[in-house]
């Protein structure tokens, strides 16, 4: 009756239009008396690309296995695609570089992709596993054995394993971790391609650069717990100009006051342009400024990286704490 | 589907990781060996005068089970050391993410993986078995009674071991798993020789050591199942009691209920395997 239930329920959810590539909900899990993931909910759109951030230990690989069925949640739902995370079908359509890439390193780099295509029950010609390997700078090695392969060259071949069968989630767990700056570059390229054909994009990664490069939205987790989470635009939407001026007398520090909150003095200030500034503040408060007299030296517009943001909010300083 | 590629992926690491020429070297050893040991034997002259035929064809029989214990060691130490590194090492190296996260259930990577095992188990002692008869009948020309039997016993006892192996894996170290599989195996076959001078002295006690290790883990049952077929049936007779004690000897053939029992033993072990398997984090 149960499993009769789940069945309807989850034909249900599989006819409503565009679910989420990703939907969690209150992910919890424990490893003996430590509590590594707590209430984590998440979701990742169809298309998106949602970078997880967050310090070492924060849970993020646990909260990316218990997504693709490899750890047992303590408590939670997750769907894939539409379909419960528990039914193996949800990972139809999903490609996974896990953090610690292994693949049989008795078998040759084509077979190991041959292997995942047909695990992911899509066909693959030969010519076509050689040219997914090229595309990760494998040419020419698809007949070696993955045993001589380097670390590097083995994240590489994870990345051409991940994108088997055409995914429509992709979930990079550390994807740069043994690369070279090329072969980072090069990884992020891989992933602006997959976000401009429409496919969903995980990515836990430290390098926050990169995540800020090419991701809509961020996930920070920290001991476990969803800290902050949302679009760069929310999350580094404190916007601020520098300027340098002369002549500033009261009016003018007032019309400064009136454009966003005003820090600093003499000849330099900052001011912290409104959230929803449509670009207008600052050629306007420019303009004012000249009216009132004010000799304007330098204005320099200025964003809080998303670096600082990440530390602001690990560090407890997060003052409007975006969720 | 994911059986399938998960047991040609089992028997492609067996041949690639080289186990098949490790087995084929160790076989041919004892082939060898075995062929120049029965081909003295014809002729062999003891201190009551030449063999005659009969005694011959009885003490190849002796002589043939106890070769192919040898051969049913290889087996089960060949086995149990791939079944071993099979999940336990997967898991431990990494090699088990990329291949779970694919839509495939777990019970059938592992039936996938012990499927591979089995044929890859019964394959070698079919074929090193069946090698082993003829040097044997080249040498004295003694064909065991019941060849397809016996060889079909030695499998299951290969298979009752590595269904062990692969439970063991699950829980513990592949290298670990492989160790303890062999220990187990060795441990009770000792019992079983225990169990049987128990028989022979009539100590009811000692006897049921073997008969309750037997019951425990059935490599040592089938095993003497798979001598009683491979014997000349007029040896018994001739040892009498004493054929009780002696460990190369089998003198009556397995009964119905311990075959059924064995393959209870083997489906039990297996489902307890794929319980622990599809709980554990990977």
């Amino acid at each position: 009756m149960v499993a009769e239930d789940t069945r309807a329920a989850a034909r249900l959810v599989a006819e409503l239009p565009a679910s989420p590539a990703v939907w969690c909900s209150g992910l919890r899990k424990r490893y003996g008396r430590r509590t590594a993931v707590d209430e984590v909910s998440f979701t990742v759109g169809r298309g998106e690309v949602v970078g997880l951030l967050g310090p070492n230990g924060a849970g993020k690989t646990s909260v990316i296995k218990m997504l693709l069925g490899l750890v047992r949640a303590d408590a939670g739902e997750v769907m894939l695609l539409g379909r419960p995370g528990h039914d193996p079908q949800s990972r139809l359509r999903v490609g996974y570089l896990p953090e610690l890439f292994r693949y049989q390193p008795w078998l040759t780099a084509a077979e190991v992709l041959a292997l995942h295509a047909r695990l992911a029950r899509v066909p693959m010609a030969e010519a076509e596993g050689r040219d997914r390997l090229t595309a990760v700078g494998l040419d020419g090695r698809a007949g070696d054995r993955v045993g001589g392969f380097s670390k590097g060259m083995q994240q590489r071949l994870g990345l051409a394993v991940a994108l088997v069968g055409g995914p429509e989630l992709v979930v990079l767990d550390e994807p740069t971790s043994a690369l070279d700056p090329i072969g980072r570059a090069e990884v992020r390229d891989v992933v602006l391609a997959l976000k401009a054909r429409g496919v969903a994009v995980l990515l836990n990664s430290h390098l926050i650069g990169e995540v800020e490069r090419v991701c809509d939205r961020v996930v920070i987790l920290d001991q476990g717990r969803v800290a902050a989470s949302g679009t760069l635009a929310e999350l580094l939407g404190r916007h601020e100009v520098r300027l340098h001026l002369t002549g500033v007398d009261g009016r003018a520090e007032a019309r400064l006051r009136a454009a966003g909150t005003v820090t600093g003095g003499g000849d330099r200030f900052t001011v912290v342009l409104p959230a929803d500034d449509d670009g207008g503040t600052v050629p306007g408060l420019v303009a004012d400024l000249v009216a009132l007299g004010v000799s304007v030296h330098a204005v320099e517009p200025a964003r809080i990286s998303l670096e600082e943001r990440l530390l602001g909010i690990l560090r407890g300083r997060s003052g409007d704490g975006v969720r | 589907m994911s059986v399938l590629i998960a047991a040609g992926l089992t028997l492609r690491e067996a041949a690639r990781r080289r186990v098949v020429w490790a087995l084929a070297v160790l076989t041919v050893a004892l082939l060898t060996l075995s062929g120049w040991g029965f081909s003295r034997l014809a002729g062999l002259d003891t201190e009551f005068g030449d063999l005659t035929s009969g005694q011959a064809r009885m003490v190849a029989s002796q002589l043939l089970n106890l070769v192919m214990f040898g051969l049913s060691l290889i087996a089960a130490l060949g086995t149990a050391f791939l079944a071993g590194p099979t999940l336990a090492g997967d898991i431990e190296s990494g090699m088990a993410l990329s291949m779970l996260a694919r839509p495939v259930r777990r019970s059938a990577v592992l039936l996938g993986k012990w499927l591979g095992l089995v044929a890859f188990g019964s394959g070698y002692v079919a074929v090193a078995g069946l090698a082993q008869f003829l040097v044997v009948r080249w040498a004295v020309g003694y064909w065991p009674p019941d060849p397809a039997a016996g060889l079909a016993l030695l499998a299951g006892q290969t298979v009752v071991l590595l269904t062990l192996a692969l439970l063991l894996s699950s829980v513990i170290s592949p290298m670990a798993s492989g160790v303890v599989a062999v220990g187990l195996f060795g441990a009770t076959w000792v019992a079983g020789v225990v169990g049987g001078v128990g028989q022979a002295l009539g100590n009811e006690g000692v006897e049921r050591v073997g008969t309750v290790s037997r019951v425990l883990l059935p490599t040592d049952g089938l095993w003497r199942g798979a001598m009683h077929a491979f014997q000349d049936p007029s040896v018994l007779s001739a040892f009498d009691v004493a054929a009780e004690g002696f460990p190369f000897l089998s003198e009556a053939p397995l009964t119905v209920a311990y075959l059924l029992w064995a393959a209870v033993w083997v489906a039990m072990v297996w489902g307890l395997t794929a319980l622990v398997f599809n709980r554990r984090d990977i």
